[in-house]
């Protein structure tokens, strides 16, 4: 025993904990506060952008712009997901079409050949979605980023060559026809009014949802995990779990776009899921901004409206231009977003804006 | 399955060694950017493209063989270092997920110019040798598949002589193991990126000039061609030219007797199934650390130098 009890060194010990604890008390009201500010602004942003879309389809009357609003929002619940694994976990996928070709396939599959429930067959899709990437995600314990990249590619390729492949399944290269329309009762989502609204239903659900993850302990420790992953594993961010959980959350919403694409195209090839696809989910994600959930709807309407504008334009300037052409347009943008603005388009933007702001 | 007697076999194993000499080729270039730069570049396939492209476009000028080999690889050699100007360098700092997907775009924006100037149709190259087809104990070898694997052995012992017999060589070794105490000793990162992609560049456009009589050259061959590569520096351990060679073969004969003895509807499926068992398999093994480097980058010097790990 010594002779001071308690020692010194403790006490003084003691009093600095206690200190922090004190600063950590204000730090903490302080940061509700932010937080609380930032939940309203975005509850705003969120009610915002439900009015606009829930208005869209009464001022927009030309059938073939409603049909590419619906496009718009199966690639947005794509992209949203995406955005969270690029931005959040810093990882890419480049094959993150086979997830959604995997729930398209399994939706379509199942309802046409087993008369399985439509809502059913989403619900098991998600879940065959899910288990695929959670497999493909083990490699994320070990390995360093670009990895993933690797493995997520891989499974793309193999997984568009067994939609051709499995012809008795998939109907082959030319694909399953007959897939049913979705509905509720007796309401069938027939028209593009209700699907639009039924499609940017899911939309705003999963906005929301990913604004609550975003907003949470967890993506605070994915921001943490963003900003610098040995700081973040230092006050006990469990990063490879973490990465795994976005992952596999990214595919889950992957998968239901890929129901609702089945169920509004019904019909589903190979083609609609390849590499090409793929990447083209990457540019939506750089063109809306990586780190962020608002980016994911405008990576989509940008990319799909100039995709559509290219495609009615390029003719013009070359004769016999093919889709293959516009994909020059995606190599250029993605490579240029990646050398000045890594962040993402509408992220390098505001923050321009707010650098000339201040100064 | 189909009675197969041992002459089958073999042409499978040929067949295999030749196209995977392609995928080595590929491969090597993969590595060498990889261990210099801690880049991975998706878009090495494209180089094939172009090689087989130009060197078609340069015959039909007129030019003999030879020549027009000659010729387009200097062009996509050039071209190769102008694509590291125009989009790795200004990147330089960015992250490894960034690089990647800087090179997957410019294998996009390759593949679009290419289909501009070139259109959809395939080109046919005619084999460098006329002549009827080589028996090897019951298997028929073509005689392009003999230039392949030539070229193959010709290209590794020209590119073993710059890196192990030149003081070029040996910059590059040096940016491998390690790019700091290399910049220490004057060596400037910056040209070394552009040498290795200048190396790679032209690694890829011999094997896609040699590949062509056999495959038709179109617009859209280098994906595939790219991606095996890929593959087959992944099997090989991404630092390590040797394990980039093994790689190569060895996905060559496993992808060609699969497709002779399983199915060759999933012929192209068979090496992405490998990288991911691959992956899987090797996932405690792989360069492992914070940075954007490989641990054990001094692989790419062949010589046993090991750095030892360091942590930014």
């Amino acid at each position: 025993m010594s002779k001071h009890w308690p020692p010194r060194r403790q006490t003084s010990r003691v009093l600095e904990t206690l200190e922090v604890l004190r600063q950590n008390q204000a730090f903490r009201v302080l940061e509700t506060l932010k937080v609380l500010r930032k939940v309203s602004r975005n509850a705003l942003a969120f009610l915002t952008f439900a009015l606009v879309v829930g208005t869209l389809p009464l001022w927009l009357h030309s059938p073939y712009l409603l049909s590419t609003a619906i496009f718009i929002g199966i690639f947005t619940i794509v992209t949203l997901g995406l955005c969270l694994l690029m931005g959040y976990a810093g990882q890419v996928s480049l094959g993150h079409a086979a997830f959604w070709g995997i729930g398209a396939y399994t939706s379509a599959i199942l309802t046409v050949k087993l008369g399985v429930s439509p809502w059913l067959a989403m619900i098991i899709g998600v879940a065959v979605t899910s288990g695929v990437a959670y497999l493909i995600a083990i490699p994320i314990f070990r390995l360093r980023e670009h990895y993933l990249a690797m493995a997520t590619l891989g499974l793309g390729i193999i997984v568009t060559l067994a939609f051709g492949e499995f012809r008795e399944l998939t109907g082959g290269p030319s694909g399953l026809p007959g897939v049913p329309r979705l509905t509720v009762g007796s309401f069938i989502f027939d028209g593009d009014v209700e699907y639009y609204y039924l499609v940017w239903g899911v939309v705003l659900l999963l906005i929301g949802l990913s604004l609550n993850i975003v907003n949470s302990r967890v993506g605070r420790a994915l921001r943490a995990l963003h900003a610098s992953e040995a700081a973040a594993a230092s006050i006990g961010v469990d990063a490879s779990r973490l990465k795994l959980q976005v992952l596999v959350l990214s595919a889950a919403y992957a998968s239901v776009a890929g129901s609702l694409y089945v169920h509004y195209m019904q019909f589903v090839s190979p083609h609609a899921f390849d590499f090409g696809v793929s990447v083209r989910l990457v540019v939506m994600a750089a063109v809306g901004g990586l780190a962020s959930v608002w980016g994911a709807p405008f990576g989509a309407a940008a990319v799909m409206l100039v995709t559509v504008l290219l495609r009615e334009a390029l003719p013009l300037v070359i004769p016999n231009a093919s889709g293959e052409h516009i994909t020059i347009f995606y190599g250029l943008v993605l490579i240029l977003i990646m050398i000045f603005m890594p962040e993402g388009l509408t992220r390098g933007v505001i923050e321009s804006f707010r650098r000339n702001a201040r100064s | 399955m189909p009675n197969y007697d041992l002459s089958n076999y073999l042409q499978f194993i040929l067949s295999g060694l030749s196209t995977g000499s392609i995928y080595v080729l590929v491969a090597l270039g993969v590595v060498t950017i990889y261990s210099v730069t801690g880049i991975v570049n998706l878009a090495q396939g494209e180089y094939c493209m172009l090689g087989a492209m130009l060197a078609v476009t340069f015959i039909r000028w007129g030019l003999p063989l030879g020549l027009a080999a000659a010729a387009a690889i200097i062009g996509v050699t050039a071209i190769g270092v102008l694509i590291e100007r125009l989009t790795v360098q200004p990147a330089r700092s960015a992250s490894s997920i960034t690089l990647i997907m800087i090179t997957v775009g410019v294998s996009i924006v390759v593949r679009g110019v290419a289909l501009l100037a070139w259109g959809t149709a395939p080109f046919s190259l005619p084999a460098f040798t006329k002549g009827p087809p080589l028996d090897v104990l019951g298997a028929a070898v073509s005689l392009q598949r003999l230039w392949i694997l030539g070229t193959a052995v010709v290209t590794l012992l020209l590119l073993y002589f710059l890196l192990e017999r030149t003081l070029l060589g040996k910059a590059v070794r040096a940016c491998a193991i390690n790019r700091q105490a290399a910049g220490l000793m004057g060596i400037a990162a910056s040209q070394m990126s552009a040498l290795v992609f200048a190396l790679s560049a032209a690694l890829g456009a011999v094997g896609g000039i040699v590949i062509a009589p056999l495959m038709l050259a179109s617009y859209d061959m280098g994906l595939m061609l790219g991606l095996k590569g890929f593959v087959a520096a992944v099997i090989g351990g991404l630092t390590s030219l040797p394990g980039a060679v093994i790689g190569g073969l060895l996905l060559g004969v496993i992808e060609s007797l699969g497709a002779g003895l399983i199915s060759s509807g999933f012929k192209d499926a068979i090496a992405f199934l490998v990288l991911l068992l691959v992956i899987f398999a090797r996932s405690g093994r792989f360069p492992n650390r914070l940075g954007r480097r490989p641990a054990r980058a001094g692989e790419l010097a062949g010589r046993g130098a090991r750095p030892t790990e360091t942590r930014p």
